[in-house]
């Protein structure tokens, strides 16, 4: 990772594309993402790990992108709910939220599906005890969760 | 979930479906913009400085320093905007940057637009503010007695009381003399706040002399209003567009400070102006449900029979009037909706003090007397020796009547939704043990406010639409706030126009594009907008019907409508015919609530709707006797909901309204210390996370109300209201301790117990309520029948 | 949106030329490893450097070993998902990660390492706040000011030790490796802390923690409860660690340990005296657990009141002994 003046260069790859960014060290993920790179699809309730809306996989494992520098993820793969589409087809996970009415005014829900995505490759036919476990960072303040809870066993029951 | 369906529906197409939100797909691929995702070209972006005070006199301004800032385009202060605006016409006491003085800690004082947020945070920084501190008010006693320094408005008064009502409906003394059984009780309920995920956040354009303002409110047409006092412009020239939303509750209903200085930012400096605010601000700019301090005295007869109620209140206003005149009659209106009460006396008072202002949260108003009500009622049951769900059956209202306060009962499901949970949840056979404990509680909601905030003879919500080459379009100033407005209204106009809601495309919330709707509040939309959209849809039904009979040469009752056909013709066709006779295919659509269904006597604006929903819970829960933690087991929420218009956001109004009442009984509130809020962000500020939140069993009553659109009610708010009552009952149901304090955390019910292991009264609550001169009585006549049938 | 003040990153090669950096900056410069700790610190102005030293790329750093003696190196740089999901660390180390596993949020504890959580910064609610609000509240000692807000009398900073996995670390007599520019040292994690809220940790500012080191858990059991308003998320309220020896149903050695009722990690290990040689007993419980939490001292600085948080101190101790000794 090399720097230009107070900027670093920053290689990473987002939704199956490597970019080479240059990006202040001190700016999170969050905000390259939002702002370098204009996926505003993932949200943000607190910049500070408290709510989950910005959860991303990087590397496969969903983590708090408000709470990530660039210097610690060079060369990672990062996953945003702009690339857990397949072309125009919605994932399992994305089509379970939709028919069970697991998302109201969307906000939490790039964050939840991202966290659901990155559980159910792990753990196929996970339990309600499991699914609350994986989603617990993300809160929500519209469905109450129950929702989502069904949406997600579904989705693995349709992946399966 | 169970439908119980009291008429039939099965001729229906769309409507009461389990269909997905019309608005589901870009939400769930991260395409939607929400306000803050919008980016315009050459944006500036808005940092507001706040008060440091929370109470203190403005002396001087510097920002000459964060005007010279590298990247600083822009700075303004109260002087920019002097001119005052708020929710309703009788509070205009804000102003949008405070240059006299500020009121509590958050008040913004100025604002710059900078190249960058870290550049607008820095100059803030440079802004030199010179405060002289004022006696800081910080609870509804201190706000009571005459200021040492000087009240906090120059409005209002005496001292710091901002509006006080005293009613009296029917004869209370008489009520209490022929009363076998009296009780007191006091109850009070801590603030809370609605906490969006989204944060705030609004972007503003001046081109030419038109203003455009996108933002995350509920509320665009107030906004609108808002602006153009502020500003002192037409509001023909003003457009308000509210952004896809990231979640209210009522907390983006009023006109707000960021909106206005982004708005003057981009006349001042030509250039688009975006302001999100940060969580800590979301906590400043608040709005949410006040705390209320209660005192409710109840007669009834030996059979359990109310007689007499008698009713005050005080309410926390924080610092400014918001929607507060509303909110403290409203913590008065609605007891009569849900039991007959023949005599009905209310006091109410709500005060200011150096705290972040107090609005409309998810139930406005109603929450905190449904609390007090409701286990006051227990506990009247207690001591009667009669069962409570016995004795609420005896006091309930019954459909089509009037209550003691004037408002018009309608459809009224209230039997039906205890019957349901009260047979689901085993609630009257349920095993006692110490430490489980089962709960409950009824409660009743307005679809819709029966008059607007400005009074006037306009209707509450207007929709227009239009087929242009098969395309069917519809315009409504309903703003869908995630509560599924738009799906509402695509469901509505798809089931007459014999299409999917997918094939509606909505245009909502625009006030350069849409025909009026007042907003998402007070349960209104479904209601409302629904009743213009489906105005406006059989309008143009019968349009098309009438082209096809033409053309088929038979009557408009024998073409039939549905799945895509308009008679023989598919909908395209049958809207192409149409379109060569008439051109251009536009109906309308507009709704008002009937007169009369309210009072005509002074504060008789709030209470009236055109219906009300009606909800049952029973909540199951185990209470730990040592240490008063709480594990919720399950709640069965019956709702009647008048008609499902679709029974997946139903669903979902219901989980989401029963999560929100409680988060609330149990974990939430805006607490302050030392005149700051306690705990502004989301770590501190506890809400429910998936562990907390127990499986819900939902029932729906459909008594398909006569007036709402296919009979629907609504269920944006209703569900929340018992859940907080039936907590505090089902505690007291496990440990014998009656906690009369929202909300109701673990510490306070080991209080309860220590006081009951020490032979005192088992109880955490408020020991009294503090005298208040309420006004004069006013002793309202009763009803005029000969003006309404009921 | 919150944003992070400006500073550099520096990315050394090995945890040599992290140590070189640390000494050469001195207090401008921090190390960060999963950042979840420092990020939101910095974000509130809590915590300025001016140079951010990352360590969660060095392979040194992230490797779980068996050591000679049984038992296990855990790297600093090791996530707490790492740990949990670690099934050999998991059996032998039931209290541990179990702790680990409940630090907040799963995606927090994919980024959250070990090494950060046993230095994880002491809280209080009048400090975790930002800098506008605490300019308005008027500062306090931890962090640009003089006095105490929660305990004006005091002297020091009586901010909460949150850290869950130190005292479920501590009473598996664990210990850590910390380099420094002169050399490595090892040191029981119990040495770690101290009473004081702001100074709260015990290494020097050059140095970094490079391992914790697991002794052989032997025929130790062990649990960890934690005591919360929310099920995720949150940091304790109170918690408690607790490691036991049986000899069949007769505790033979006991160890307990509690956390976040006041600025450090306590060993109350003493207090379990009177289980020694008997059967666990309810009478002889509570008693102990009476006594071992006796110490804690909780302020009116985080969430619920002080009191109940005191009186949850015990039941927290209790159940903490009973799961580890696998008795209901
Ligand atoms: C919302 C939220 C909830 C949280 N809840 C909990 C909780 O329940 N329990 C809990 O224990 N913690 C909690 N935390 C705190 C923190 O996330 C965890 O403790 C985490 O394990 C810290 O690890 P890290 O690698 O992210 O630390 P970092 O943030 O990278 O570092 C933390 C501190 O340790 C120092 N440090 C890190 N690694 C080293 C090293 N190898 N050598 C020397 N110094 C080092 C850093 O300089 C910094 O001061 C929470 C944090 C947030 C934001
Ligand atoms: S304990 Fe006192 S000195 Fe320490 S952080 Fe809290 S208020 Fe500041
Ligand atoms: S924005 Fe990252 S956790 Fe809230
Ligand atoms: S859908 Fe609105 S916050 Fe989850």
């Amino acid at each position: 990772m090399g720097s230009i003046g107070s900027h670093e260069v920053l290689r990473l790859s987002v939704n199956g594309r490597s970019h080479e960014l240059l990006v202040k060290p001190y700016a999170t993920l969050l905000e390259i993402l939002r702002e370098d790179l204009r996926l505003t699809g993932t949200k943000h309730g607190c910049e500070a790990g408290e709510c989950g809306a910005c959860v991303v996989l990087i590397d496969g494992a969903p983590q708090l992108s408000c709470l990530v520098l660039p210097g610690q993820i060079n060369g990672s793969e990062v996953t945003t709910i702009e690339g857990v589409t397949n072309g125009s087809e919605l994932h399992p996970v994305q089509q379970a939220f939709m028919d069970h009415g697991a998302l109201q005014c969307g906000y939490c829900t790039p964050g939840m599906v991202l966290s659901s995505v990155a559980l159910l490759e792990s753990n196929p036919a996970p339990s309600r005890e499991e699914i609350k476990e994986a989603l617990s960072g993300n809160l929500c303040r519209c469905t109450g969760y129950a929702s989502i809870i069904e949406a997600v066993e579904d989705a693995g029951r349709s992946m399966a | 979930m169970t439908n119980v369906v009291t008429e039939t529906s099965s001729d229906l197409r769309v409507i009461g479906k389990s269909l997905p939100r019309v608005d589901a797909v870009g939400k769930l691929i991260g395409l939607t913009a929400y306000a803050d995702d919008m980016e315009l070209p050459n944006t500036l972006y808005c940092k507001l400085l706040r008060s440091h005070h929370p109470h203190a006199r403005v002396l001087s301004i510097d920002t000459s320093a964060a005007k010279a800032l590298d990247g600083v385009a822009a700075v303004i202060t109260g002087e920019d905007l002097p001119i005052k605006y708020g929710i309703m016409p009788t509070s205009q006491d804000e102003h949008a940057l405070e240059n006299e003085k500020v009121r509590f800690v958050g008040d913004p004082v100025a604002a710059v637009a900078a190249v960058d947020e870290e550049t607008a945070l820095a100059a803030c920084r440079l802004i030199k503010v010179e405060y002289e501190p004022l006696e800081a008010i910080e609870s509804i006693e201190h706000a009571l007695l005459a200021p040492s320094d000087e009240p906090i408005h120059d409005y209002a008064g005496p001292g710091n009381i901002h509006r006080m009502g005293a009613l009296e409906f029917g004869d209370v003394d008489q009520g209490f003399e022929n009363a076998s059984h009296i009780r007191e009780d006091v109850f009070f309920y801590e603030g809370n706040t609605h906490l969006p995920m989204e944060q705030h956040s609004a972007i503003a354009t001046f081109v030419g002399d038109q203003l455009t303002l996108w933002s995350s409110t509920q509320n665009p047409h107030y906004v609108h209003r808002a602006l153009a006092r502020v500003f002192d412009m037409p509001m023909g020239h003003i457009r308000v567009v509210a952004a896809p939303h990231g979640g209210g509750f009522g907390g983006k209903s009023d006109p707000f400070s960021h909106e206005m200085a982004v708005c003057k930012l981009a006349m001042v400096t030509g250039r688009p102006v975006k302001c999100t605010l940060t969580r800590e601000e979301v906590f400043y700019v608040h709005r949410g449900r006040h705390p209320v301090l209660m005192w409710v005295r109840t007669g009834v007869s030996n059979d359990g029979k109310i007689l007499a109620m008698h009713f005050r209140t005080a309410l926390d206003g924080g610092a400014y009037g918001s929607y507060g005149p509303a909110s403290m009659l409203y913590t008065g209106a609605l007891q009569t909706t849900t039991y007959n009460i023949p005599a009905y006396r209310f006091e109410g008072v709500r005060v200011f003090t150096n705290k972040a202002p107090c609005g409309p949260k998810r139930g406005h108003g109603t929450p905190q007397p449904r609390f007090a009500l409701e286990l006051h009622l227990d506990k009247i049951a207690e001591e009667i020796g009669l069962d409570p769900v016995e004795l609420r059956r005896r006091n309930y209202v019954k459909p089509y009547t009037r209550t003691i306060n004037h408002l018009r009962i309608t459809s009224c499901g209230i039997e039906e939704v205890t019957d349901q949970v009260i047979e689901a949840s085993g609630f009257l056979n349920r095993k006692r043990r110490l430490g489980h404990g089962m709960g409950f509680a009824i409660s009743s909601y307005m679809c819709g406010a029966g008059l607007p905030i400005y009074w006037n003879k306009l209707p509450h919500s207007e929709c227009i639409i239009q087929v242009n080459r098969g395309g069917v379009s519809l315009y409504c100033g309903a703003t869908d706030i995630g509560q599924g407005s738009d799906t509402v209204l695509a469901t509505v106009a798809a089931e007459q126009l014999g299409l999917q809601p997918t094939d509606i495309r909505i245009t909502s919330g625009d006030t350069g594009l849409t025909p009026v709707d007042l907003g998402s509040y007070s349960s209104r939309v479904t209601f409302m907008a629904g009743n213009a959209a489906l105005q406006a849809a059989h309008e143009m039904r019968n349009i098309l019907v009438e082209a096809v009979a033409e053309k088929m040469e038979c009557s408009p009752q024998e073409v039939m409508v549905g799945d895509g056909k308009i008679g023989e013709l598919t909908f395209e066709e049958a809207a192409t015919l149409a379109q060569e006779k008439l051109g251009v295919l536009a109906t309308r659509g507009s709704y008002a609530p009937p007169p009369n269904i309210g009072g005509k006597f002074k504060a008789s604006g709030v209470g009236p709707s055109p219906a009300y929903s009606y909800s049952a819970a029973v909540v199951d829960l185990d209470a730990d006797p040592y240490s008063g933690e709480i594990q919720l087991n399950k709640v069965w929420l019956a709702h009647d909901i008048g008609r499902s218009i679709n029974a997946l956001a139903v669903k979902g109004q219901v989980e989401g309204g029963v999560y929100m009442g409680l988060s609330e009984a149990m974990m939430e509130g805006q607490l302050y210390r030392h005149g700051l809020h306690k705990q502004p962000s989301m770590l501190d500020y506890k809400s429910f996370t998936f562990f907390e939140m127990p499986e819900v069993d939902t029932f729906l009553v459909e008594t398909v109300d006569l007036e709402g659109p296919y009979g629907a009610k609504e269920v944006g708010q209703g569900p929340l209201l018992p859940v907080i009552p039936a907590v505090a009952s089902a505690v007291h149901d496990a440990l014998g301790v009656w906690i009369d304090e929202v909300p109701i955390t673990p510490d306070k019910i080991m209080r309860a117990l220590d006081a009951k292991a020490k032979g005192r009264e088992g109880r955490y609550g408020p020991k009294n309520f503090p005298k208040i001169s309420y006004p004069s009585i006013v002793k309202v006549p009763p009803f005029d029948a000969s003006s309404s049938p009921f | 949106m919150l944003r992070l003040p400006r500073f550099s990153y520096l990315r050394p090669e090995s945890v040599a030329e992290a140590v070189q950096i640390l000494s050469e900056y001195g207090d401008r410069a921090r190390v960060v490893a999963g950042g979840t700790d420092l990020v939101p610190k910095m974000k509130r102005g809590q915590i300025e450097p001016e140079v951010v030293v990352g360590l969660g790329h060095l392979d040194e750093l992230r490797q779980i070993r068996p050591t000679e003696d049984g038992g296990f190196e855990i790297g600093a740089c090791v996530t707490l998902t790492e740990v949990v999901s670690n099934p050999i660390l998991r059996s032998a180390y039931p209290g541990y990660v179990k702790a680990a596993g409940l630090v907040s949020s799963p995606a927090l504890r994919n980024s959250g390492t070990i090494g950060g959580n046993l230095c994880v910064d002491t809280r209080c609610n009048y400090y975790d706040e930002s800098y506008e609000w605490r300019k308005a509240l008027g500062f306090c000692m931890k962090k640009d000011g003089d006095i105490c807000r929660v305990a004006p009398a005091s002297a020091t900073c009586r901010a909460i030790a949150s850290s869950d996995t130190a005292p479920a670390a501590i009473s598996m007599n664990a210990t850590v490796v910390l380099a420094g520019t002169n050399g490595k040292r090892e040191v029981p994690v119990a040495s770690l802390y101290q009473d004081d809220g702001q100074f709260y940790i015990t290494k020097a500012a050059d140095e970094i923690l490079v391992s914790l080191r697991m002794p052989e858990p032997g025929e130790w059991k062990s649990s960890y409860v934690k005591v919360r308003s929310r099920g995720s998320i949150d940091f304790p309220l109170v918690g408690a660690a607790a490691a036991v020896r049986m000899n069949g149903s007769l505790v033979e050695a006991c160890r307990i340990v509690i956390t976040a009722v006041g600025p450090q990690p306590l060993d109350v290990s003493q207090a379990a005296e009177p289980l020694l040689g008997k059967a666990i007993d309810p009478a002889i419980l509570e008693e102990v657990a009476t006594d071992a939490a006796k110490p804690a001292r909780p302020l009116d600085n985080a969430d619920l009141s002080y009191v109940w948080r005191k009186r949850m101190t015990r039941r927290a101790i209790e159940q903490a002994i009973r799961e580890a000794a696998e008795v209901a």
